[in-house]
């Protein structure tokens, strides 16, 4: 109760400048009047009837605007009684009186009428709460609330904006807040001293306002707004080469993931394994089952199937190996059909066991949106974190193919069978834990990419063909060239999509490698010695 | 002996004969469903299949049509378009189905058109796409572009202030087709070329990164701009993860889609995403007791409290109903009686109105935009007033805007040339 009283004083201070007092709270009749004006009138209408909310110094008026703009402000058709929806997924939504707070359980969504809300009115509210937000003690609600001021600041605010500005203790509040004014006085005032500020700025919004103030007819502003524009266009040159490289390594860091197992079945093994794709497929369905175990725990649920999925993963591939790849050995052209009817199988299963569609995998809190570095670039999260984990499992698996028994073994194994089984290794063990190696690392990938794309039956063929030209491009057996390759291809396919479209740019890659490879057939990091004669 | 046996043969004859009549009047009315239960498709396709089962059903329980029950047949192409046009060759010659309700992409349905036109076939297509096509045996409950995409640039531009366009596509033959329609409405409407911005992405595109990121600075050039989406299928989630992650508010650059409804929604976290737009001809939180009804019926049938409706359901939905009808009006399931009868036929649709089938085998429908929600539904923000007739024939294409279609005798012609006044090829003999 505390602290919506001091908000609704604080809505009564910042949109009642005139108003000497205030009303803790309206009749309800005089409430209801309000929300059925809010509820009947049309979306024209009903700007001014929010802002006659705002100003009604109701102390419930904050909770009935957010949920109005989140579309749960509602009315039941019979009685014409308010309610805020607090449930809404189902037939049947649980619903508390707008008025009283009183939970009334569950009611029919025959029998509630929601009230209409859309863009320009969520926008004009989210305004509104983000003035009240100025005066937040917490910094960093102060600091988005500045932020989002920038570019719908209005006459009665701009006068009283000086006065918060000096009372503003946070640097960064101050200069975003000194910005949004200053956007103001260049777009309504023609203010050539303003401009000045905006100089440098990376804000959509300032770069708006210095572009329409280029168009003016005041000689003296619009050269001094080119003059800014020109030093803003260079610093955005700057920061689309980055954001570009960004974009590169973090496609290039899916395509290593996607490739990396094949790297190691296809690279190490010589298995050409069609059914590396519905590996991965596999991978993130296991993470979609962790989620659907650990309801509410999207976060732990994802954390708990890295190991999860690699598992599940590895023993569908060393089912696969005994059953269908080992009665195969030698004999390429077969495995490939063989594993590819599995890759079928593997699909049409989890169409008739699961779905055909797609499954939602949630991505958790601390995985979503984006870092901020300036207001031209920011990184997206999921990706970010997709590049960590991807090195990760590259380290992983050179640590386990340089420094462990197993890793001696199968470069033995792969170098020369037969040698190899007479110093005692026992091949067939060798070859189990290899694929199994590979399936698992292929159900990593599965996992980190539940996070970026769809999770559905079709997944793995998306990634198949991309994961044969990384590990061909890189050269066949490479771990190092997987890396290289798949960091490469990505970069040049984000640096030509912008001007060639995605589809062009995909084509483009394609001929590279093909011309890449006719130049240099074994790949980028070829095999040396007696190995790679065989 | 010999004429004894005449007579018992005779006899036998007529037994079975008048056997062989009363079992042909209660033979059922074979439904064919021709919508893929494996493959890409089946996403979309398989929840049509359960909806047409569901209205079946629920017809036979209601005493079938004529006294007769219906028995659907089920087929399924498996996303392959040339197993389509088998497929329908298989319903057709050896199932003798009396109808077929089917297909998705338009790539499927030009794949079984031949066959349906050259066996005499019905064909009742629920998903909205480009037009510029009207044949004698199809029927388009689905949306052309003049129910769809025009009136929803017209409430951008007329209600948002929309001055600068992202027209974002799959690359196939729907997005292309509604873009270049597009582009020369906004250019009718005084858009220069420099503000619309045209996109092609290939089926399950998944790294939006540097799209999404090039949108953000076309539209960070002072006007008010505005993306039209016809990408379609499974591209849509990380398309709007991506706006999501990008931090693209629907208040700045609003996303408007042709392809993704309550099914695509149901994929994704739609917290994110609140605001952004969709234009269909049904939603399904459309206020109205039909639609209610119709949900409570495919909760009930699918056995899943959370299962949602679409807009091609609504299309089946009002498709199957209009069959029915024109069965009855015609007293028999004859397809040529049934094709002249269905012409003119109304139905209610789910959203409180009325379908009406034109000669041109388009139906009217209104048009509805919808925000997005947090809970995976929309909102309907507008609606025109009144419902609209689809149009086979864009007005905004050189080659097809002199093109009518009418399949009322005597003009009986789904491609007539109102400036030469002659039928372009595709009209059968039907005047002689």
């Amino acid at each position: 109760m505390g602290i919506s009283r001091l908000l609704s004083h604080l809505l009564c201070a910042c949109l009642l400048c005139y108003a000497g007092f205030s009303q803790a709270q309206v009749e309800d009749t005089e409430a209801q009047k309000l929300l059925t004006a809010l509820a009947e009138s049309s979306f024209a209408q009903k700007k001014a009837v929010v802002n006659q909310i705002a100003e009604s110094g109701d102390e419930r008026a904050r909770g009935w605007l957010e949920s109005f703009s989140s579309n749960k402000l509602a009315r039941v058709e019979s009685s014409g009684q308010f309610i805020i929806v607090l449930e809404n997924r189902g037939r049947d939504w649980t619903v508390e009186s707008a008025l009283t707070g009183e939970n009334l359980g569950d009611m029919s969504r025959r029998d509630i009428d929601t009230v209409r809300v859309n863009n320009a009115l969520r926008n004009e509210i989210e305004g509104i709460l983000s003035v009240i937000d100025l005066k937040s003690p917490d910094e960093a609600n102060r600091l988005s609330a500045a932020r989002a001021l920038k570019g719908s600041v209005e006459g009665t605010l701009a006068e009283r904006l000086p006065e918060l500005i000096d009372a503003e203790q946070s640097m960064s509040v101050q200069a975003a807040l000194t910005e949004a004014l200053a956007i103001f006085n260049v777009e309504e005032q023609g203010d050539v001293a303003a401009v000045a500020t905006l100089a440098g700025s990376l804000n959509s919004q300032a770069r708006a306002a210095l572009q329409q103030a280029m168009r003016s007819d005041n000689a003296e502003l619009a050269a001094a707004a080119t003059d800014a524009m020109a030093s803003i266009e260079q610093k955005l040159k700057l920061n689309r080469a980055a954001e570009t490289l960004y974009f590169g390594l973090s496609l290039g860091s899916v395509l290593m993931l996607a490739a990396i197992g094949l790297a190691i079945t296809f690279g190490v093994m010589g298995v050409i394994n069609m059914a590396h794709g519905e590996l991965i497929m596999l991978g993130a369905y296991t993470t979609w089952g962790m989620q659907q175990l650990l309801p509410g725990q999207p976060g732990l649920a994802l954390i708990l199937s890295i190991p999860a999925g690699f598992l599940v993963s590895a023993l569908a591939g060393i089912a696969i190996e005994r059953t269908v790849i080992q009665h195969l050995k030698g004999r390429p052209l077969e495995t490939l059909l063989a594993t590819f009817g599995v890759s079928l199988i593997l699909q049409q299963l989890v169409r008739t066991v699961i779905s055909p569609l797609n499954r939602t995998v949630i991505t958790p809190d601390w995985m979503s949106g984006s870092v901020m570095i300036n207001e031209a670039l920011s990184l997206t999260l999921n990706r970010l974190y997709v590049i960590g984990f991807a090195l990760v499992v590259f380290a992983g698996l050179m640590l386990i193919m340089r420094k462990t028994r197993l890793g001696l073994e199968v470069r033995a194994v792969t170098q020369n069978r037969a040698m190899a089984r007479s110093m005692g290794i026992k091949a067939t063990r060798v070859d189990i834990l290899t694929f199994a190696l590979g399936s698992g690392v292929a159900g990593l990938a599965g996992v980190a990419l539940s996070q970026i794309t769809n999770v559905g039956p079709n997944l793995g063929q998306s990634y198949i063909i991309d994961s044969f030209m990384v590990v061909v491009f890189g050269g066949v057996g490479s771990l190092w060239g997987t890396l290289l390759a798949g960091m490469t291809l990505g970069t040049i396919n984000q640096l030509l999509e912008p001007w060639a479209g995605a589809v062009l740019a995909k084509i483009m890659v394609l001929v590279f490698i093909i011309l890449f490879i006719q130049k240099r057939p074994r790949g980028l990091f070829p095999q040396k010695g007696r190995a790679a004669e065989g | 002996m010999s004429i004894n046996k005449l007579v018992k043969l005779g006899l036998c004859a007529l037994a079975l004969s008048i056997s062989f009549n009363s079992v042909a009047a209660e033979d059922p009315i074979r439904v064919g469903i021709l919508h893929s239960l494996s493959g890409t498709m089946a996403i979309s396709e398989s929840t049509l299949k359960d909806t047409m089962l569901m209205l079946i059903e629920k017809q036979n329980a209601a005493g079938g049509v004529l006294g007769r029950k219906l028995e659907p047949v089920v087929v399924d192409p498996a996303s392959n378009w040339p197993l389509f046009a088998e497929k329908a060759r298989e319903l057709l010659a050896k199932d003798k189905v009396d109808v077929i309700f089917g297909n998705w992409t338009s790539v499927s349905r030009k794949s079984v058109l031949p066959v349906i036109e050259e066996l005499n076939g019905l064909l009742f297509y629920p998903v909205q796409y480009e037009g510029e096509e009207s044949s004698e045996n199809v029927f388009y409950t689905g949306a052309a572009p003049n129910q769809q995409a025009l009136p929803a640039v017209d409430y951008l531009m007329n209600n948002i202030g929309v001055e600068r366009w992202v027209l974002a596509g799959t690359d196939y033959v729907y997005p292309r087709t509604t873009n270049k329609i597009l582009e020369t409405y906004l250019k009718d409407k005084g858009v220069a070329a420099s503000d619309i911005m045209i996109n092609y992405t290939p089926f399950g595109h998944s790294n939006w990164q540097a799209i999404v990121s090039d949108i953000k600075a076309f539209g960070n050039a002072g006007k008010k701009t505005a993306v039209v989406s016809t990408i379609n299928g499974d591209a849509n989630v990380p398309f709007y993860r991506e706006l999501g992650n990008q931090g693209i508010d629907a208040a700045d650059i609003p996303v408007i889609a042709f392809s993704v409804g309550e099914q695509e929604l149901s994929g994704i976290d739609t917290g994110p995403l609140v605001g952004h737009l969709a234009a269909w001809n049904y939603f399904m939180s459309v206020d109205s007791d039909a639609n209610y009804d119709f949900i409570d019926d495919w909760v009930a049938y699918s056995g899943n409290e959370n299962a949602v409706t679409n807009d091609p359901m609504e299309a089946h939905y009002i498709g199957f109903n209009m069959y029915i009808e024109a069965v009855k009006k015609a007293g028999t399931a004859d397809v040529d009686a049934v094709k002249d009868a269905i012409i003119g036929v109304s139905v209610p649709n789910l959203t409180g109105g009325y379908a009406t089938m034109m000669p041109n085998h388009h139906i009217t429908k209104p048009v509805l935009i919808g925000e997005i929600q947090d809970n995976g539904q929309f909102s309907v923000v507008w609606e025109t007033p009144s419902t609209v007739a689809g149009d086979a024939w864009s007005d905004f294409l050189p080659g097809s805007k002199d093109l009518i279609s009418d399949w009322r005798k005597p003009l009986f012609c789904g491609n007539f040339n109102v400036v030469s006044g002659t039928c372009g090829g595709q009209a059968k003999a039907a005047a002689q």
